[in-house]
């Protein structure tokens, strides 16, 4: 049988300071991220934050200075441009401060008639958005965190115990917010879809975190003698192979719609894919640690079953 | 069981791929389900409208129409008053210089049970009415209900295969139209108001005031700017769009009309699209009985006056009345081209906006990006897809055959249940397909590593096999329910495209959960009775 790990012995729960300090500084930049986006500072998506975005094809590849500079003669100095280099498309966004009564979209369309008449396009996509719409959205991603956060924590507080439940949502918690941080400091659009991805991810880590967990109950009933943190070792190296394995397949399918998956697919790639390398880090190396940083004894799961 | 799971889905799937679908006898379409999956806006073009009503505007409407109603009734009963106009968003106001007037006045209000007066505000000259709040509450209502109507109308007659239009909370309004070719051209449809008035123009005052013969487009503001404060009481300034007949320039006349509606749009019975002696397109109007009658009627008091056709505040003509019209017939014309006669025509048929409409969401995606989307997505999800089968087998061997096989009938199950529920596919609903695979995938690893570690054990093929499904039983449930937690969440507050979304997600794991627990170990159980296994390839 082909295996890419054999039985291995790590000890993990050793390694848990350098692990609390990574992951404090990723914890940090993403609380960062998350003030920021509150204060209306982060790069917010058009869903979000209100405005206009426009994609244009245009037949022959197109200079994205000289497009500014269309835009920036015609009044519309505040857009933001961005290219997708072999298929001449262009992605113009203008925030919020605009009002949709305007007709931005039509506006854009209009300046790149007329400066650019010998290159001919097509409106792959636009997008206007009210500034209340993108309040609302803000809104309702917010409750479907917290509905799905207290959800978990609360079945997993039932399966298991309080504090699986309580280290299971501080570890999603901590992958959730190392991808925004990554997000926020790399400026990449947080978009419905991003947040989406980072939902997505939040069920992936928990799955991988349960998977985790549920060794550790077994050995718990198992073996009573061992101390905590010997048996909390043995369930991670018992499951180290599945998580790999696991992992690896998710990031085989990831890598492709990264890549090649197309604009739109693009960034909701990406953060699954970070989300995964987080998810298996944090599975590993803070939700099983930040057991045994509950205090009391270490008996009561036992007396449970 | 299995079997019946894998038959239904098949029978469901069918329709979603039209080629084969299409290839199929016609009896065995009758029985069939004939909807598969429908793609989503941003796999196959289209529009995404939400609009909200203005509904103060709507209520300012209904009161200015009972404005005019108590001008006619007052006209009628020959009560001399100053003026009577809308002084507030609810509120009118009568003034009159004859103190013995207010209670003849007074007694009108019995015909307008929708206002009540108030009496603080009156004096001896001046009566104030205020539209009961009842009835505000009423117009504001009607006013999304009405414009939802008007909106289905004028999407029916331009044509638009599987509309939606849909009312959202209070006060808006949801269009999707998937597969437009022009997402301009039926944007404006949905949003003109479509207000049509006939007004008088006020020819007596018009050359005391000095407005220029023509302005060009967007100087508007300016004209209104030099008469402001110089307007007689009850007119205002309008403007019609013209053309230059050599360049096709438009420009703007500038007219004093009074703004007394003679007749509204409402009277219409048909409006069609007609070609003039020069090939020019107009539109002509039939009136209703009532309507025709009035037409007539104001016609034949105003001959040799002009009368300006007005739509949404703008003038399209303002032809002398040559002579009374009978025959309930009129036209509209104007410069326009074919296509927008046929539009004119479709929005004046439909009927008016009871308020003007606020576009607060607009998606438009043009049809190649779509099939760019859909091209992209699916080649890379065939690609990620071909690379897990190949990696399960090269490390799990025959069992890694196994698990693919469930790979391939969770993903049959899925486009199945989806087509069966009629479903919107979507982009993040693509997502949520590729996610559930690689659920599925991860149950097998995790039974495929539990077998191993109890036939590292030493325990006979049987027996590991049984251990590996039992053990790792609950480890699944319990990911999969946490997993479904957030996919409810998500169904449950997420809007538009995540709700696609979460929808695959949620079937998803259901499906998983079936194949990964019931329909593997049907295999695995099916080869260890049929031959006695002593190696386990695995």
């Amino acid at each position: 049988m082909l295996e890419i790990l054999r039985k291995t012995d790590i000890d993990f729960m050793g390694k848990r300071r350098w692990a609390f300090l990574f992951s404090g500084i990723m914890v940090v930049l993403g609380i960062v991220a998350v003030i920021q986006v509150a204060r209306g500072s982060a790069n917010l998506g058009i869903d979000f934050a209100g405005g206009t975005a426009v994609q244009l094809k245009f037949d022959q590849a197109i200079r994205v200075d000289e497009a500014r500079k269309a835009l920036e003669a015609n009044g519309l100095a505040d857009a933001e441009l961005q290219e997708f280099g072999q298929e001449n498309k262009l992605l113009i966004r203008l925030k919020a401060s605009t009002t949709i009564e305007e007709k931005v979209a039509e506006r854009v369309v209009a300046v790149f008639t007329k400066e650019f008449p010998s290159n001919h396009f097509v409106v792959d996509s636009s997008m206007e958005i009210g500034p209340t719409i993108g309040q609302k959205l803000q809104q309702d991603a917010l409750i479907a965190v917290v509905i799905s956060f207290a959800g978990i924590i609360f079945y997993v507080a039932a399966r298991f115990e309080l504090r699986f439940g309580i280290a299971a949502a501080l570890a999603t918690f901590h992958d959730v917010l190392a991808v925004l941080g990554a997000f926020y400091v790399l400026d990449k659009e947080i978009t419905l879809l991003v947040v989406t991805a980072l939902l997505t991810l939040a069920g992936y880590s928990m799955t991988d975190t349960v998977v985790v967990f549920d060794r550790i109950r077994e050995n718990l009933r198992m073996r009573r003698r061992d101390s905590e943190e010997t048996i909390i070792n043995n369930a991670v190296n018992q499951v180290l192979s599945r998580t790999i394995v696991t992992s690896f397949t998710v990031v085989l399918v990831l890598i492709p719609l990264t890549l090649a998956g197309g604009e739109v697919l693009h960034d909701f790639s990406l953060a699954l894919l970070w989300g995964v390398i987080f998810g298996t880090y944090s599975s590993i190396f803070v939700a099983s640690p930040l057991l045994l940083l509950w205090p009391g004894a270490s008996g009561r799961l036992l007396k449970r079953s | 069981m299995l079997a019946l799971v894998v038959v239904l889905s098949v029978i469901f799937f069918i329709p979603s791929y039209q080629p084969f679908y299409q290839a199929l006898p016609g009896w065995l379409k009758k029985v069939m389900p004939n909807k598969g999956i429908t793609l989503g806006l941003d796999l196959q073009g289209g529009i995404h409208l939400v609009m909200e009503v203005d509904e103060d505007r709507a209520v300012e409407i209904a009161v200015d129409r009972s404005v005019v109603s108590l001008q006619d009734g007052l006209v009628d009963k020959k009560i001399p008053v100053e003026s009577v106009a809308r002084t507030g968003p609810a509120q009118v106001t009568i003034q009159f210089q004859n103190a013995e007037l207010k209670a003849q006045i007074q007694k009108l209000n019995d015909d307008y049970p929708t206002f009540s007066e108030t009496q603080s505000a009156g004096t001896a000259n001046r009566l104030v009415w205020e539209l009961r709040e009842i009835e505000v509450k009423r117009i504001k209502d009607s006013a999304i209900n009405q414009a939802l109507e008007t909106i289905r109308n004028r999407i029916d007659q331009f044509g638009v295969a599987e509309p939606m239009v849909q009312r959202q909370g209070l006060k808006q309004i949801v269009v999707q139209l998937p597969g437009v070719k022009e997402p301009k051209r039926a944007r404006d449809l949905i949003k003109e108001t479509a207000l049509l008035e006939f007004k008088m123009l006020d020819e007596d005052n018009q050359p005391k005031l000095d407005l220029p013969a023509r302005i060009p487009k967007d100087k508007e503001a300016d004209v209104l700017k030099q008469v402001e404060g110089k307007l007689p009481e009850g007119d205002q300034i309008l403007f019609e769009r013209a053309f230059e007949k050599d360049t096709g320039r438009e420009y703007r006349i500038p007219y004093l009309v009074k703004k007394r509606v003679m007749l509204t749009g409402d009277v219409l019975s048909d409006a069609r699209v007609s070609i003039g002696q020069f090939n020019d397109p107009y539109v002509s109007i039939t009136f209703d009985a009532k309507g025709g009658r009035e037409f007539e009627r104001i016609t034949g008091d105003n001959v040799k006056k002009r009368m300006a056709v007005v739509l949404d505040n703008t003038i399209y003509s303002a032809p002398v009345i040559q002579d009374r019209i009978t025959g309930g017939r009129a036209q509209i014309t104007g410069t326009f081209s074919m296509q927008e006669a046929n539009d004119l025509a479709i929005v004046l048929r439909a009927g008016a906006l009871p308020a003007p409409l606020k576009i607060i969401q607009d998606l438009t995606v043009g049809p190649s990006l779509g099939k760019d989307s859909i091209e992209k997505g699916v080649q890379a999800t065939l690609f990620a897809g071909a690379m897990v089968v190949v990696f399960m087998i090269v490390y799990y061997r025959m069992s890694g055959v196994i698990a693919d096989f469930a790979l391939v009938l969770n993903l049959l199950c899925l486009i199945g249940a989806l087509s069966a529920l009629n479903a919107t596919l979507t982009l993040p609903g693509i997502a949520g397909i590729v996610l559930t695979m690689g659920m599925g995938v991860d149950s097998n690893v995790l039974i495929f590593e539990r077998i191993r570690e109890e036939l590292r054990l030493g325990k006979a093929v049987r027996l590991a096999v049984d251990g590996g499904y039992d053990k790792a039983l609950l480890t699944i449930v319990d990911s999969h329910v946490t997993t479904l937690i957030t996919g409810v969440a998500l169904f449950l507050f997420g809007t538009g495209p995540i709700k696609g979304f979460a929808v695959t997600l949620c079937l998803g794991i259901g499906i998983n959960l079936f194949t990964a627990l019931i329909g593997t170990k049907v295999i695995f159980d099916l080869l260890n009775q049929r031959h006695k296994v002593e190696q386990l390839s695995i």
